[in-house]
């Protein structure tokens, strides 16, 4: 089974980096979760149900939609502001890229460590733009939220191919496909990662986060 | 194909098709309603929320939707519709998306009905809630207010795109196979957002409540979409126009009050001019043919395109009602077109033009005219030279730099760019600052007949002025030593 890749690209001002990755992350992730699962004996299971928020943003004339959950809507600012400030630093042309990565895990007899294997991969490429005037960051707040439309209507595509899906797993594997350690919202396994790249499209600086404590190597 | 399906995964399928029409239609209405929406997580299943999503019922939009269904699913040749429009607080209205939901033959008879189309039923509402915030019509909507509201309409049977004028775009929020068709969501929205107002002098305001006569195909209703706090200013301003029941499926516009007591939505009914008119068939289905009619109507003598309009951004719908109403429109010789512009197009810039077709050139009258009271241009006050205020717009926009505008045949229309000027991207600038102070008024008393006037009066009454100064001599003389 390969791993379905995904590729977005978006340029925007320095201030809407977060709000603009923040908005594709979300609604991917709002895709790719579900409620919580209970299972019952007899290998039955019923499933929580998922709240959903509207988020207006700041910089961009766009709102989107969230699963209404605050651990995962922290856990996404928190890398997406580590990615924020390391485009910043970075002190080139503002090239960078985010990647959120759904897994499933792959028990593996000690001493080796689980396998990961990604399923589906979400590249978001980011080009930060300098504006001068207060004119031009009008017109591109409007712009980028036009942009922003089309990567929606772009994820839904993608989404409603129907293409692979894990299956639904039994209790003892469901940490394998699922994220259990939220506590109202169960996304697949994923993470997410960034790296910044220059002009030539070389990494310079790869930072890897993992937000999944367990998928630490033993 | 139905020997496939044992009958408890066929109840099944009927209860998840039903359910899932039914909270299509919240999804759609509440992402119209102006608000933000929020729900909650829950991690314990409450057993009551379908699809495992915290979609909120709105009860008068269920029962409106139910009502639209009347005991049907959607199938083949018999969609369920949801029609999202604006209507501006002087009556005009718009159509702006319509959403459908479409079965087709297509068949996917491998598929669990209890599980893998329940959670593909799941994904697709997700997806309907991601995309109804992006489609323009969202914006418009949380800006809705004193200026104009947005109305809903439901109904069930053949899709009626008619109304979003030309050039809409249509976006497929997604698809899902079952046993017995291919579940199909999708939006088109209107994408040109210009739209005409008609507002006659002298119309009928008399408030008539048609009585509602269901077709056979379509049951339609519509109601207001804003929030509470704004139902009953928006309840006022809406002018019933009285322009005659054309069409068989006409219906009552409902105020809908979204969350307050309004049990009855009945008893708040006012017939809006639109709002959500039945598309009948017989509408025109061009904006440029709609043009037509509605000229044809108002200045029965000349079927010609005179009014200076881009034909694409017609409102069908207003126009299909002035068609069908037969009564005092067609008295009305003269009627004042107010252009508003909506949200999305760059320059909004109202615009009049007179449609009387006494106006020389109006075929050529420019798009762009700045409407303004104060605007010397558009009513130069004193000036004897200008024939109409129109005559003056007509020459406001464009002329060049040193011409006078007031000159009428040898007039043409050239591109106005002042030297040392950057290019014109905000409205406000060198150039357009030329164009608006370029035609001062005439001085009063530089007109002739004024001058005159004055000339007159000033040697009667010397013989008075005389005598005064003469007794005022010595002040006169001591205020002239003071100076000294």
């Amino acid at each position: 089974m390969n791993c379905r890749s995904e590729v977005l690209e978006v340029s925007v001002e320095g201030r809407q980096v977060e709000e603009a990755m923040l908005a594709v992350l979300h609604t991917v992730l709002l895709h790719r979760s579900t409620g919580k699962f209970h299972y019952k004996k007899e290998g039955t299971y019923s499933i929580g149900t998922v709240g959903t928020q509207d988020v207006d943003c700041d910089f961009i004339d766009f709102t989107y939609v969230r699963v209404s959950s605050d651990e995962l809507d922290r856990a996404l600012r928190k890398v997406v502001g580590e990615f924020k400030d390391a485009l910043r630093n970075s002190g080139g042309d503002g090239l960078g890229q985010m990647s959120l990565e759904f897994y499933q895990k792959k028990k593996s007899r000690w001493p080796f460590s689980d396998e990961c294997i990604p399923w589906e991969v979400w590249t978001v490429k980011v080009h930060v733009v300098a504006l001068a005037t207060e004119q031009e960051r009008q017109i591109c707040r409007e712009k980028v939220g036009e942009k922003l439309c089309e990567k929606i209507i772009n994820i839904v595509e993608v989404m409603n191919r129907h293409e692979y899906l894990p299956k639904m797993p039994t209790q003892s594997e469901v940490d394998n496909v699922f994220d259990t350690g939220l506590r109202d919202v169960q996304p697949y396994l994923y993470k997410i990662s960034f790296q910044i790249t220059d002009a030539l499209g070389t990494s310079v600086t790869t930072t890897m986060r993992r937000l999944i404590k367990d998928t630490l190597a033993l | 194909m139905e020997t496939d399906l044992n009958s408890q995964d066929r109840k099944d399928l009927d209860k998840f098709i039903k359910f899932f029409a039914l909270k299509t239609v919240q999804v759609i209405v509440q992402a119209r309603l102006g608000e933000k929406i929020c729900t909650r997580s829950s991690s314990s299943p409450t057993g009551s929320d379908w699809f495992n999503l915290a979609i909120k019922d709105i009860p008068e939009v269920t029962h409106e939707a139910k009502k639209a269904l009347a005991g049907q699913l959607p199938a083949v040749g018999r969609s369920m519709c949801v029609e999202i429009s604006l209507k501006t607080s002087e009556g005009d209205s718009m159509e702006l998306e319509i959403w459908c939901l479409e079965m087709n033959e297509k068949c996917d008879k491998e598929i669990k009905v209890s599980y893998t189309v329940y959670n593909r039923l799941s994904l697709l509402l997700k997806s309907l809630l991601a995309i109804t915030r992006v489609t323009p019509a969202y914006r418009l909507s949380r800006k809705q207010g004193h200026e104009f509201v947005i109305l809903y309409r439901i109904y069930f049977g053949e899709v009626q795109l008619n109304g979003l004028g030309e050039g809409f775009q249509t976006v497929r929020v997604g698809t899902v196979g079952t046993p017995v068709g291919t579940i199909t969501l999708s939006c088109a929205y209107r994408i040109n957002l210009a739209f005409m107002s008609t507002r006659t002098a002298g119309e009928d305001t008399g408030v008539t409540y048609p009585s509602v006569e269901d077709s056979q195909e379509v049951c339609t209703t519509s109601f207001s979409t804003s929030p509470p706090s704004q139902l009953s200013s928006s309840r006022l301003s809406y002018q019933p126009a009285a322009l005659g029941v054309g069409s068989a499926d006409l219906a009552y516009p409902v105020v809908f009050a979204a969350g307050l007591n309004a049990t009855h939505p009945h008893q708040l009914m006012v017939p809006g001019k639109e709002g959500g008119i039945a598309l009948a068939p017989n509408q025109p289905t061009h904006g440029a043919q709609a043009d037509q009619e509605r000229l044809a109507l108002y200045t029965p003598s000349d079927g010609a395109h005179c009014m200076a309009t881009p034909s694409s951004s017609e409102d069908t719908e207003t126009v299909s009602n002035s068609s069908e109403g037969r009564a005092s429109p067609h008295d009305v010789l003269e009627t004042i077109f107010v252009r508003k512009v909506g949200a999305f197009v760059n320059k909004p810039i109202n615009q009049v033009t007179l449609t009387s077709l006494d106006i020389p050139f109006a075929m050529f009258a420019p798009k762009n005219l700045e409407l303004e009271d104060a605007d010397p241009m558009v009513n130069p006050p004193e000036s004897p030279e200008t024939e109409s205020p129109l005559q003056g717009s007509l020459h406001s926009d464009g002329s060049s730099g040193g011409s006078n505008s007031n000159a009428h045949d040898d007039f043409v229309m050239i591109d106005f760019k002042p030297a040392f000027s950057k290019d014109d991207i905000l409205p406000m600038d060198l150039g357009t600052f030329y164009r608006e102070f370029q035609n001062p008024p005439q001085l009063s008393s530089l007109s002739i007949d004024i001058g005159a006037q004055s000339m007159a009066e000033d040697l009667d009454s010397l013989q008075e002025k005389l005598a005064v100064h003469e007794k005022n001599v010595r002040e006169f003389d001591a205020f002239v030593e003071t100076l000294q």
